[in-house]
């Protein structure tokens, strides 16, 4: 198996007859922020959840860390578009969910840690049916970083915001990448998220999905869309899709 | 300001129809040629009467202890039981059929068995407010195990806590609403069935107050008046579990 730190290989997933993903390959390196843009219904999430470990290949093979994936592990937390912030639990409650050992002191110092660090001090005992849908992406992703995985699977994690908030989330999630080093693997719809955030991004086909293009993105952080190199990456990775 | 003056207006509309009923009742009777029915004034007297010589709190007090044993019983049997079918297939394709044959046979359908089985005590009818009250909890605990949303329980595997946690930090809480709704449903059911159980050879409670009136002297008043007694500490009981409904933990079910 590779050395890198996601293998995928040959992987083809089909629900009954309908084929979802189709002998689809690539690999991640440590540290490495990749995105996988594709349209709507292209079987992208199911990709994601069978790297994941929620979901079984039908064929190929995935390893994480030369280790052949066999279900969901805490090495790699997925943060999806729904979210899945326990509503019966605090905020503090809830980023302290999959810590475990350690002495329960130094468990919420840590989630107290991680909590300023999505910005959410003061919010501790809130509960989340009292918090925006921004605050929410907050909690789930200070719960995801406290047990420090080394990936990050988002599914569409900001779509469900306004423009504004999903920007702002993204350049958070660009932030705390400088503080705490992660390899992230984004699935987005959104072309302008994927150049903000990533190193390198993969374009699906409409289903099954396969890999169609990959393009690689040397502009430093943090990027701006108006840079011409941006620009013309836009305009490339549309046509790509279609448009 | 604009607070006070909504709860006044869920609270002033139902006050003012049950006084209504009241005047259209006492104007029916008033005028009628029926010596036995009461008016809302006999049966205020009859009621004020058996307050001042103790007798109705010991029936109040003797229904509400059948009710407390027996919906604790049934509460005790019901979440463990439900928690489990709906979390362990194998169990509910089992049991479940089973439970859906028993639960539609009316508690009163069981009265000559009960009397069988535990006499004329207090077992009886503890027994039948048991049954009534076991299965609408359950069936309620179950499907909110089955219902609970695949996303948290997906989390809870993501972050590989033991089963123990799992149970503790994400079924039980996210079930916990459920089970509130199917405490409510049960205690309405067993105060129901109180009632019904005590018509039969005892010699306390609201439901024998009700027989022995109408047998010793055709008290209709009295009759009426535990009626009333009965309506009202329904309405207080379900009013008391609904108090449930304000935890913090289970209030995210309620808002929106």
């Amino acid at each position: 198996m590779s050395d890198k730190q996601i293998a995928v290989e040959g992987v083809s997933k089909s629900f009954g007859h309908l084929p979802v993903v189709e002998n689809v390959g690539f690999e991640v390196a440590d540290g490495e922020f990749v995105a996988i843009v594709g349209p709507s219904g292209c079987g992208k999430s199911t990709l994601l959840n069978l790297i994941a470990g929620f979901e079984r290949a039908d064929r190929g093979t995935i390893g994480i860390d030369g280790v052949a994936v066999s279900g969901p592990s805490r090495n790699g937390i997925m943060i999806s578009q729904q979210g899945s912030v326990f509503p019966w639990l605090t905020v503090r409650d809830n980023v302290m969910f999959g810590l475990s050992g350690a002495s329960h002191v130094e468990r919420t110092e840590r989630a107290n840690r991680y909590i300023r660090m999505v910005g959410l001090s003061g919010f501790e005992q809130a509960y989340p049916h009292e918090l925006s849908g921004g605050m929410l992406k907050r909690v789930e992703l200070a719960r995801a970083l406290v047990v420090k995985p080394e990936i990050l699977y988002m599914d569409e994690p900001f779509s469900a915001l306004d423009a504004l908030m999903s920007l702002r989330m993204q350049m958070e999630l660009r932030r705390i990448l400088d503080e705490e080093r992660h390899t992230v693997l984004l699935i987005t719809h959104d072309v302008e998220e994927a150049i903000h955030l990533a190193d390198r991004i993969l374009v699906l086909s409409p289903r099954p999905a396969r890999i169609q293009a990959v393009f690689e993105i040397e502009l430093p952080h943090p990027r701006k869309l108006s840079h011409p190199e941006a620009q013309r990456l836009r305009e490339v990775l549309l046509k790509e899709l279609g448009l | 300001m604009a607070r006070m003056e909504s709860r006044l207006g869920r609270i002033v509309p139902p006050v003012v129809l049950i006084a209504l009923l009241i005047g259209i009742w006492w104007i029916v009777v008033a005028r009628g040629d029926n010596a036995i029915f009461p008016t809302p004034g006999q049966v205020a007297t009859g009621a004020w009467a058996l307050a001042q010589d103790g007798t109705l709190w010991e029936h109040i007090e003797a229904s509400l202890f059948r009710v407390e044993i027996g919906f604790g019983l049934a509460l005790l049997v019901a979440v463990p039981l439900g928690l489990w079918m709906g979390w362990v297939s194998s169990a509910f394709h089992t049991l479940n059929p089973l439970f859906q044959m028993l639960r539609p046979i009316s508690p009163i359908a069981w009265i000559p068995v009960a009397i069988l089985w535990f006499g004329v005590g207090d077992f009886s009818p503890i027994f039948l407010i048991f049954l009534s009250s076991v299965f609408p909890m359950m069936v309620q605990t179950t499907v909110g195990v089955r219902t609970i949303d695949r996303r948290y329980l997906r989390a809870a595997a993501n972050f590989g806590v033991s089963r123990w946690v799992l149970f503790r930090r994400v079924v039980i809480p996210a079930v916990l609403p459920e089970i509130i709704v199917g405490m409510r449903i049960g205690l309405g059911v067993a105060w129901l069935v109180v009632v019904a159980a005590e018509m039969i050879a005892l010699n306390s409670g609201l439901g024998y107050l009700i027989i022995d009136s109408r047998n010793a002297g055709n008290r209709y008043d009295l009759v009426i008046a535990s009626m009333i007694i009965i309506g009202v500490i329904g309405l207080l009981l379900d009013g008391a579990t609904r108090l449930l409904e304000q935890l913090d933990t289970v209030k995210w079910r309620y808002v929106r």
